[in-house]
């Protein structure tokens, strides 16, 4: 109870502390010039809401093998919603739920469970397809224990305690990577049954350090890919979190994501900063396709309010590399984006 | 946290020192578990820190669940909404939601269920004791909730809500005591719980509230919720306590007291008389006694909700001996995720309700 007030609190402070800084513009990413430009375009009206549910900030967005849309949501409370592949709402997930206070991610695992990160409760909660809990893992605070001041300095990394987790996501033997979060720059392996395996990175730009570590996926052959953000780099980890390789020019990965099948695509979007302020918002909202390899294949995106524009694109599903779905912080929606063939290099315009 | 650290280091110390030896020769005991609740879809449960059957095999569920909230008021802040109690069909059909919105429902602890089939709550955030009827209905309070929080270094002065701290002063409580001040964690002689943890009642139907995280001591009452005497203060001698947590009365009046931050359950008669303890079972977060002829003592060395040590339950005779345990810490089903509450109206067949993972699960051991 008393965490809420914190909270508000926190981010007051946070916000004060932000706007009375010197606002730095971010550098384009270097691979902004080079990248070609992909067309695209999104399709209008793809969510349908019941008149009595709104979406808040678009924090999570996920797919499950059916095509069905599942959108995490920053609202009044926070709440999980599932649609169907058309975009017509299908239910509420978790209404109420003692994990549900800051949403930060939605992922569907292989066996199409629904994973939640939420950094208000720091817990990660597997619901089963149907929509019920199957495991929890880290623990929200007890109201019990009071408001801790803002202050407080921030207590070491424990095994199942997450400090603002911020995404999760999966090797092929279903270990569980966890990126946590703001407060602990780390990720912590555990496997599927949840008992915890390994954890690395602390504060800092070194290798193997982190800067708030906002999003991590995985690919077929078990490397994670965990997006630095603000490092503005992309780690590359196998799977026992050996580094493999790091990709750096890509701007702020605020979102990363990549798709199946036999040749897998790595995307990351460079989102504008979430302030909602559109001189900031100039240098940045594009997202980039890559190669795992980190090879940049093209962008696509700009920053902005309107239909195809991107305010803050804070997750992307990519589980179709031709049809994302991409959820933004400061538009409260959900885009369904339709990648179209490249054309070649030369016809590229802007 | 501190009082994860606390209970890793003194169970340690006495898993060293102690009871190594005789864990090696404790049988396992074999065992089945199911999760058997079924909740509508639009209702979940959070941490299931209480769980309790009635005569008729009917499941109650407290849980912290929701969004704990604090509403601001002038220099005051209000606490609501991070418990919820609900029955289920011994199938685990759900039957009902008891106490909606009730005023006493802020952070849960524990449910019991007395001989008469009336509903106990013991809300640690309330503190309050609340007495349903089987109806659901409210028959007694025992308590107040305080008017407004303690906000530990906000305007309205110390206090702590943690373990180890001085007992906070409740705004709205008077009657304080003249002369010397009483023993750290004795508490104000009466009805003013701070944190108050668990409930039990002799075959008289005399009242015992177990209090708790703020006070160390045991509280008794008559059946109508009159005072009659406390006993206990912080510490580690005999008749001290370290966080009572759980507790349960057997047929002759004898008081069990789960010592939880002391790694000992505490026996004394109905007067308050330290009679003996048990040191090697561990942290005892969850403790119950069967009914009938022959009763045992049930004990979980419930593992922190930051770990995955120790989560074996323990089965004993009452005077102690030790007829054998099982369990472990884990997420999966037949694991142990925290055990917060034991309910064993029968020697095979155990309810326990689990802090970490959200769930209630059926046991039922095998053999004797």
């Amino acid at each position: 109870m008393k965490r809420f007030v914190q909270f508000l609190l926190t981010a007051a402070a946070v916000m004060l502390a932000a706007t009375a800084s010197a606002q730095p513009v971010p550098p384009r990413a270097t691979a902004y010039a080079t990248a070609p430009d992909i067309p695209y375009e999104s399709v209008p009206n793809f969510l349908k809401l019941p008149p009595n549910i709104y979406l808040g900030e678009g924090i999570g967005v996920a797919r499950n093998s059916k095509g069905h849309i599942f959108i995490f949501t920053r609202s009044g409370d926070t709440r999980l919603f599932q649609f169907d592949q058309n975009g017509n709402f299908v239910r509420e997930i978790g209404q109420g739920l003692y994990g549900f206070e800051m949403a930060h991610g939605v992922r569907v695992d292989a066996q199409d469970n629904i994973w939640t990160v939420d950094e208000g409760t720091n817990m990660v909660v597997k619901f089963n397809p149907e929509g019920r809990v199957l495991m929890t893992m880290g623990r929200r605070p007890e109201a019990i224990e009071g408001l801790e001041p803002t202050a407080t300095p921030v207590p070491p990394a424990e095994p199942y305690r997450f400090n603002r987790p911020t995404d999760v996501t999966w090797d092929p033997q279903g270990n569980i990577f966890v990126a946590d979060g703001y407060f602990n720059s780390r990720v912590v392996k555990y496997d599927k049954n949840g008992r915890f395996i390994k954890s690395i990175g602390t504060r800092g730009t070194e290798p193997y350090q982190m800067n708030i570590p906002h999003s991590i996926t995985a690919d077929a052959q078990g490397n994670i890919y965990v997006a630095d953000r603000q490092n503005r780099r992309i780690q590359v980890f196998d799977s026992n979190l050996v580094l493999r390789a790091i990709y750096d020019n890509v701007g702020a990965p605020w979102a990363v994501c990549i798709s199946p099948g036999p040749h897998q695509y790595l995307f990351s979007s460079n989102s504008n900063p979430d302030n909602n302020n559109s001189l900031l918002a100039a240098v940045s909202g594009e997202i980039y396709k890559m190669e795992l390899d980190g090879t940049v294949i093209g962008k696509f995106g700009k920053p902005g309010k309107q239909l195809g524009e991107f305010a803050t694109v804070h997750a992307i599903d990519c589980r179709n590399p031709d049809e994302l779905i991409v959820s933004e912080i400061t538009a409260w929606r959900a885009q369904k984006i339709i990648l179209k063939a490249q054309p070649p290099r030369s016809s590229s315009t802007k | 946290m501190k009082r994860s650290l606390q209970l890793l280091l003194a169970s340690t110390v006495v898993l060293l020192g102690v009871s190594v030896s005789a864990q090696l020769t404790i049988p396992e005991i074999a065992y089945d578990a199911v999760d058997p609740i079924k909740l509508p879809d639009n209702l979940y449960l959070g941490e299931a820190v209480g769980v309790a059957t009635n005569s008729k095999g009917n499941i109650y569920v407290y849980t912290r669940t929701g969004n704990p909230a604090a509403t601001l008021g002038t220099r005051r802040t209000f606490a609501r909404n991070a418990a919820r109690l609900f029955e289920f069909e011994p199938s685990g059909k759900f039957v009902r939601e008891i106490g909606q919105d009730l005023y006493g429902f802020v952070f849960a602890h524990t449910v019991r269920v007395d001989r008469q089939d009336n509903i106990w709550v013991v809300d640690e955030g309330s503190n309050m004791v609340i007495k349903f009827d089987p109806a659901g209905r409210v028959l007694m309070t025992m308590g107040r909730k305080p008017e407004a929080l303690i906000v530990p270094g906000g305007t309205q002065g110390a206090g702590g809500g943690g373990e180890g701290g001085p007992a906070p002063a409740a705004a709205g409580r008077g009657g304080a005591a003249q002369g010397p001040p009483p023993p750290v964690g004795a508490g104000v002689p009466g009805d003013n719980f701070n944190r108050p943890t668990d409930v039990a009642w002799d075959t008289a139907g005399n009242i015992y509230v177990a209090d708790g995280y703020g006070n160390s001591r045991i509280a008794k009452f008559d059946k109508n919720g009159k005072y009659l005497k406390s006993w206990g203060s912080r510490g580690t001698a005999p008749g001290q306590f370290n966080i009572p947590h759980t507790l349960a009365i057997d047929a002759q009046g004898f008081v069990y007291v789960g010592d939880r931050g002391n790694n000992r359950i505490q026996v004394f008669d109905g007067e308050g008389t330290f009679k003996r303890q048990y040191v090697n079972v561990g942290a005892p977060s969850a403790i119950c006694i069967t009914p009938g002829p022959q009763q045992y003592l049930y004990a979980s060395n419930s593992n922190p909700s930051t770990s995955m040590d120790n989560g074996e339950i323990y089965k004993m005779t009452l005077d102690g001996r030790i007829l054998g345990k099982f369990g472990t810490a884990g997420k999966l089903i037949k694991e142990f995720g925290s055990v917060h509450e034991m309910d064993c109206r029968s020697e095979t067949e155990l309810y326990v309700g689990e802090i970490t993972n959200w769930r209630v699960q059926k046991l039922t051991l095998k053999g004797k």
